[in-house]
């Protein structure tokens, strides 16, 4: 290189440019990630294949593909947004790549706004290979899909702040274990392929409490029972997405 | 304008719980320079370019870096200047040429990335992710993303730590480099040679203060003095041997047959020398210049040494 060649001409990109090429970045990463896709792509594929070709659990009346695909959406969307999303960004922040991001250009707001995008890309994604494959087994869904798009938005900022909180208060270790052991519990525990009328009356009240209940229930409601739009549902939502979101905005560490 | 100090700290404490980190520093850094902040670890010299970078706000006293102040105007600061810190700050799952394609992008006019790589010997990377990447080449990297989007001001920290002896002067050579495009550059290192090879300023700190800055020449010169040693005859008339030498000289013989002259040694003292030990038919042997170093300034300004190294007799 010669002389000049470092010549100071600094200056930052245009916004829109940065958030681009952080998100194209960040997605890159979690696509390349196996723990990741096993996560956000394999299991949710596989319970969607395996439950709905073999009666393990009873699913009530009607195809067990209708009862599964939305729960099965709702676990898609847990994966990416709170269980993908709180291990990577926890061990960017463990090995200082929020730190440097932050001596850039790209302002924190702009980061987040880009790991938000990334997740949208992701469940984009997600939705699109889970719905082929529920059509293939037979899937027949009802409703409005302004309905499912919302309980999705809703149901994403609330997994989202959840993560976030995670990953910005705990070690990296702590919170790779804990969000893996949160996604087993609620696929168990969240309607997702056990119906909720499976356990006692005073745990399911609580249990439906839960984000990925309210998503998975509301879901149901729409695409397998046809309801306009489960306001119910979306409250809950709503009120872990704020709770969420305002923890994490408050008590988030970036080193 | 060109002659504003980019950076300015002035009584900058900073604890960390219990502990202060920082106690009382105050820094000018002159523009277009390299500045050296030399000192052992635990001095504070992380926390004072972490200060100045904007990762940590200061307990008392002001920092201003080109003029901004690193908190307050972090965003109109950060384009401006760039970074390199101690480790990590890269995806573990990116390979080299990604993220460092990746800051480009960030930036509105970057340097050449293939230029770049090319430079600091990162073509070899491949395909490999940066959590496979050897120590060396992470820092490699880690200095490429500092220098990347052109900055004015860039902030090493600890740049050649864990290099092997190439890479250490190919990273010399880059600073020299960005000296001479007129980036000014402020790097923390307790390597003595790095400073002194490197730096037109050295700072340095000890306990969380400065406790001496200027030109490497200048810091020698003041303090001890510079040593001559030869080995001769036992017992050597020391009375007749001063009286030779120039006023402000000692000379005296700590173990017999071992003879050492402290003063301005300079060539005329090391003739007068040989010419006494002529006339007295005295072979010196084994004759040594030890040149006062910033290691000897900093073991005299704090009772410490720098490096773990062992000290010379």
């Amino acid at each position: 290189m010669s002389a000049g060649t470092y010549t100071p001409r600094p200056g930052a990109a245009p916004l829109p440019r940065m958030i681009a090429a952080q998100t194209a970045l960040e997605t890159r990463m979690l696509l390349r990630n196996g723990e990741q896709l096993l996560l956000t792509v394999i299991i949710p594929t596989l319970l969607l294949v395996l439950f709905s070709a073999v009666d393990i659990v009873d699913t009530g009346a009607g195809e067990s593909v209708d009862f599964l695909a939305p729960g099965i959406l709702a676990l898609a969307v847990m994966s990416t947004a709170f269980t993908g999303q709180a291990i990577a960004t926890g061990f960017e922040r463990r090995y200082g790549v929020l730190k440097r991001l932050g001596a850039s250009p790209l302002p924190r707001w702009a980061l987040m706004t880009a790991k938000t995008l990334s997740v949208l890309v992701t469940e984009v994604l997600q939705i699109v290979l889970l719905t082929a494959i529920a059509f293939a087994l037979g899937w027949s869904p009802e409703g409005s899909p302004l309905s499912v798009l919302l309980l999705l938005v809703l149901g994403t900022a609330a997994f989202s702040g959840l993560g976030l909180l995670m990953a910005g208060t705990l070690k990296a270790e702590a919170t790779l274990a804990a969000a893996n052991l949160v996604f087993l519990l609620l696929l168990v525990g969240g309607g997702v392929i056990v119906p909720l009328d499976k356990f006692p009356d005073a745990v399911q009240s609580m249990l439906g409490l839960l984000p990925v209940s309210a998503l998975s229930e509301g879901l149901r409601d729409v695409l397998q029972h046809g309801a306009s739009m489960p306001w119910a549902q979306a409250g809950i939502l709503a009120v872990w997405a704020v709770l969420g979101l305002g923890a994490a905005a408050k008590f988030f560490r970036w080193e | 304008m060109e002659n504003e100090p980019v950076v300015q700290v002035t009584g900058l404490v900073k604890r960390y719980g219990a502990k202060t980190a920082v106690n009382g520093l105050d820094l000018v850094v002159a523009a277009g320079a390299v500045t050296a902040v030399l000192g052992p670890n635990g001095a504070g010299k992380t926390t004072t370019i972490e200060t100045c970078e904007g990762y940590r706000r200061p307990d008392a006293g002001t920092v201003r870096v080109l003029g901004l102040d690193p908190v307050a105007d972090a965003e109109r600061l950060r384009p401006r200047v760039g970074v390199m810190l101690q480790s990590g700050g890269v995806y573990s799952g990116a390979r080299a040429d990604e993220m460092l394609r990746h800051m480009a992008k960030l930036h509105a006019h970057p340097l050449d990335v293939d230029a770049l790589i090319e430079r600091l010997g990162l073509g070899d990377c491949g395909r490999t992710t940066y959590r496979r990447l050897s120590g060396g080449q992470q820092q490699r990297l880690s200095l490429a993303l500092a220098v990347v989007g052109r900055p004015e001001l860039v902030f090493l920290d600890e740049p050649t730590a864990g290099l092997d002896p190439q890479a250490r002067r190919s990273t010399w050579d880059l600073v020299r480099e960005l000296r001479a495009d007129g980036v000014s550059v402020v790097l923390t290192t307790h390597f003595m040679d790095e400073a002194e090879a490197l730096a037109d300023d050295v700072a340095i700190i000890d306990a969380g203060r400065v406790i001496a800055q200027g030109t490497p020449e200048e810091l020698c010169r003041g303090g001890a003095e510079n040593t001559l040693r030869f080995t001769g005859r036992p017992g050597l008339d020391l009375g007749s041997l001063l009286k030779a030498l120039p006023d402000g000289c000692g000379a005296a013989e700590p173990l017999p047959g071992t003879y050492r002259i402290t003063g301005n040694v300079d060539p005329q003292l090391l003739a007068t020398v040989t010419s006494w030990c002529a006339q007295h038919g005295v072979m010196p042997e084994g004759i040594s210049v030890e040149r006062h170093t910033l290691e000897d300034v900093f073991l005299e300004l704090t009772g410490k040494q720098l490096t773990g190294k062992e000290l010379r007799a």
